[in-house]
């Protein structure tokens, strides 16, 4: 089986999807001729065609806002938004328009629109290109938010997204795209929205990520182990709206203890969600308070003063000792 | 019908063809300055190519984070434009927006600082290439996103009206980020409140990777101008004294409560939209004629030929910016990164005494 990176899986996953489904188009700043600015779409002109890869002008809220009308009208449009933190144009687009159309329609007509982005620190950038603003769109009814943590995850979360009836933000981890390789069938596949992936089972604490996290809470969970410590089970939630409370709930009760993951800032973030659904759920098997190892409230910072702003897996560690202690 | 997205083939798009045409007379006149002021103008666009060339050697060596938009190439806008305002003008630019700094009078040192992330930069460090503001000079801040400088300019413009100063606000933008909502929303409030605001649009043909006539149908943006109902100018942005010329009357309008004007300063960018871009969607034939028209050698050989210096003086003035360059890059280097500490404050004012 190919080992690919997840700018190759995601390309490979929108090919075939455009070749099972003539209604998907992508469209987007710089995603024809040129590939996309972190080349996800290439080879996808040269395949499809301008009438399928198209090149628009820079100008988020006509991009999205168009696709919205395409979807409604039989397309199943793929936009792309160059880095997340150049979203906010549309999310006047996504939240007044595509997140409710369904309802407002009394479903007499949906919006089948995929916004992928990526999103995330890690690439030495900063402020709009490194944010990760999930939280913003998981708090409007009627999107679906999505955040694939590997290769083989993304293939088929987009499969899915694209397949979707429904309005679905992908969140692309920037600093995955090339970082790591996992195993991808050539053949399509899909990854049920709203189901969360068991990484690892465990018995004395949980840890909940998504996206780029996965992977450092899941070698916290190897060093806990290697060191005796704790045998952590990991949770990757892949989608955060629909939320697969159930898997979290389930697994907290085995164990009792609970840490949530994000880069995001702390205030409002997802893990506040996730804590809160515990307590409301599980909160007689707790052994200690759900902590939460997140970003700083503040504008991701540049370069050196990023290191620290990232959960890393020092940090992770530390709140499952912490856990422990109390 | 064409589809969406598809370009003519192969256009002919150097700068005296039909497509790619300037349509300009570019034979600009000595606009009578006298030979310090040419020559602060050719210094001026001198030590703006030899920082973004300094920039783009210490990029390419891996030790400057984030992204490096370089402005060679268009350095006859910032210092045309800037020649023309006083010192408490506003102006707001955006990711490509050294050259823009440097005209106006920051310094190189703590720029340098900024771009190597460090505490000593204009923005502590924080903020980076795309991000550098500078509130001495009423420089509003560079700016990541694409544009933003046409609604924060429009505010300050309102601000110098409101409180009946004769300031004037300048805004330098792209090509490509007229076609935005936001754009339209700016100049239509600055055209009805007849705003202090001169809009600097810097068209170097190419939205990141894509032409011109591949997002637009007007070949000049400056039309634009028209359906807001104030005036829109064509320069040829190469050239130093005609960019400077349509700025002396763009600000003194604006000075005098004339309103509004959109300035649109035809250019070429030298590099890619980003270093890293390696800008293979050009045309080498269109970039070669470009390169000859490179605003700083062209402005050189007018200097010579109406005996303004000599040279040998044009040359120590190279040298003078290649040693302040050196020196700027060492001292960026040499400052620390900002502690830790600095991550949290200055979100909120009381994070900062």
């Amino acid at each position: 089986m190919a080992r690919l990176n997840m700018v190759e899986a995601i390309d490979q996953c929108l090919l075939q999807e455009m070749q099972r489904d003539e209604r998907v188009i992508v469209l987007g700043e710089d995603v024809g001729r040129d590939g996309g600015v972190f080349r996800v779409t290439e080879g996808l002109f040269e395949r499809f065609g301008p009438q399928r890869v198209i090149d628009t002008p820079l100008a988020e809220s006509g991009i999205v806002g168009m696709a919205i009308g395409m979807a409604i009208a039989g397309f199943r449009p793929v936009a792309e938004i160059q880095f997340s933190g150049f979203a906010y144009p549309a999310y006047d687009q996504l939240v007044c328009h595509a997140a409710r159309m369904r309802n407002r329609s009394r479903g007499e007509f949906t919006v089948p629109l995929v916004v992928r982005t990526p999103y995330g620190g890690g690439i030495r950038a900063l402020e709009h290109h490194s944010e990760s603003m999930e939280a913003v769109f998981v708090h409007v009814p009627g999107l679906k938010v999505v955040v694939p943590a590997d290769p083989y995850e993304a293939k088929g979360l987009l499969a899915s997204a694209v397949r979707d009836p429904d309005p679905v933000i992908f969140f692309e981890p920037a600093r995955v795209y090339r970082a790591i390789r996992t195993e991808v069938p050539e053949e399509p596949y899909t990854i049920p929205l709203g189901k969360a992936r068991m990484v690892r089972e465990g018995r004395d604490v949980t840890l909940i990520a998504w996206g780029a996290q996965v992977r450092i809470i899941r070698e916290a969970a190897e060093r806990l182990a290697a060191e005796g410590v704790a045998e952590a089970e990991v949770v990757d939630l892949r989608t955060l709206s629909p939320f697969d409370h159930e898997t979290v709930i389930d697994s907290v009760k085995k164990t009792g203890r609970a840490v949530v993951v994000h880069e995001a800032p702390r205030t409002g973030g997802f893990g506040a969600e996730v804590s809160a659904q515990i307590m409301e759920r599980a909160v007689l098997h707790l052994e200690a308070p759900v902590v939460r190892v997140t970003g700083f409230d503040t504008v991701p910072p540049l370069a050196k003063l990023e290191d620290y702003y990232q959960p890393d897996v020092e940090a992770v560690v530390e709140a499952v000792r912490e856990s422990l202690r109390f | 019908m064409a589809p969406p997205g598809t370009a003519p083939e192969k256009p002919d798009r150097t700068p005296d063809s039909k497509e790619g045409g300037l349509g300009l007379d570019s034979a600009s006149q000595d606009a009578g300055l006298d030979c310090e002021r040419l020559l602060s103008l050719f210094r001026c666009m001198v030590r703006i190519r030899a920082f973004e060339e300094h920039a783009h050697k210490e990029f390419l060596k891996g030790e400057m984070p984030g992204f490096l938009h370089l402005y060679s190439g268009e350095e006859a806008i910032a210092a045309g434009v800037m020649d023309t305002l006083e010192d408490d003008d506003y102006i707001v630019t955006s990711h490509r927006g050294h050259g823009h700094l440097l005209a106006r009078g920051s310094d190189p040192k703590r720029m340098f600082a900024e771009l190597f992330g460090r505490v000593d930069g204009y923005c502590r460090g924080k903020g980076g290439s795309m991000h550098i503001a500078d509130m001495s000079r009423g420089f509003l801040g560079a700016n990541g996103i694409v544009g933003a400088a046409v609604n924060i300019g429009t505010g300050a413009a309102f601000a110098a009206k409101y409180r009946g100063e004769k300031r004037v606000s300048v805004s330098f933008f792209g090509d490509a980020s007229t076609n935005r909502g936001t754009f339209h929303e700016a100049l239509n409030l600055a055209a009805i409140w007849e705003l202090p605001a001169v809009y600097v649009c810097e068209n170097n043909f190419y939205g990141s990777a894509n032409y011109q006539s591949d997002y637009m149908k007007l070949k000049d943006i400056a039309d634009r101008a028209a359906s807001y109902g104030f005036p829109g100018v064509v320069v040829d942005g190469n050239d130093v004294l005609a960019v400077r010329a349509a700025a002396v009357e763009a600000v003194t309008r604006a000075r005098s409560g004339g309103g509004p004007t959109l300035i649109e300063c035809k250019t070429w960018r030298h590099w890619g939209h980003f270093i890293g871009d390696m800008a293979r969607y050009r045309d080498p034939a269109e970039h070669e004629a470009w390169l000859k028209r490179d605003p700083i050698p062209s402005f050189k050989a007018k200097l010579l030929a109406w005996g303004v210096a000599s040279e040998n003086e044009l040359a120590q003035i190279e040298e003078a910016a290649e040693a302040e360059m050196d020196e700027a890059v060492a001292y960026g280097k040499a400052s620390p990164f900002p502690p830790v500490s600095e991550l949290t404050a200055g979100v909120y004012k009381e994070d900062r005494p």
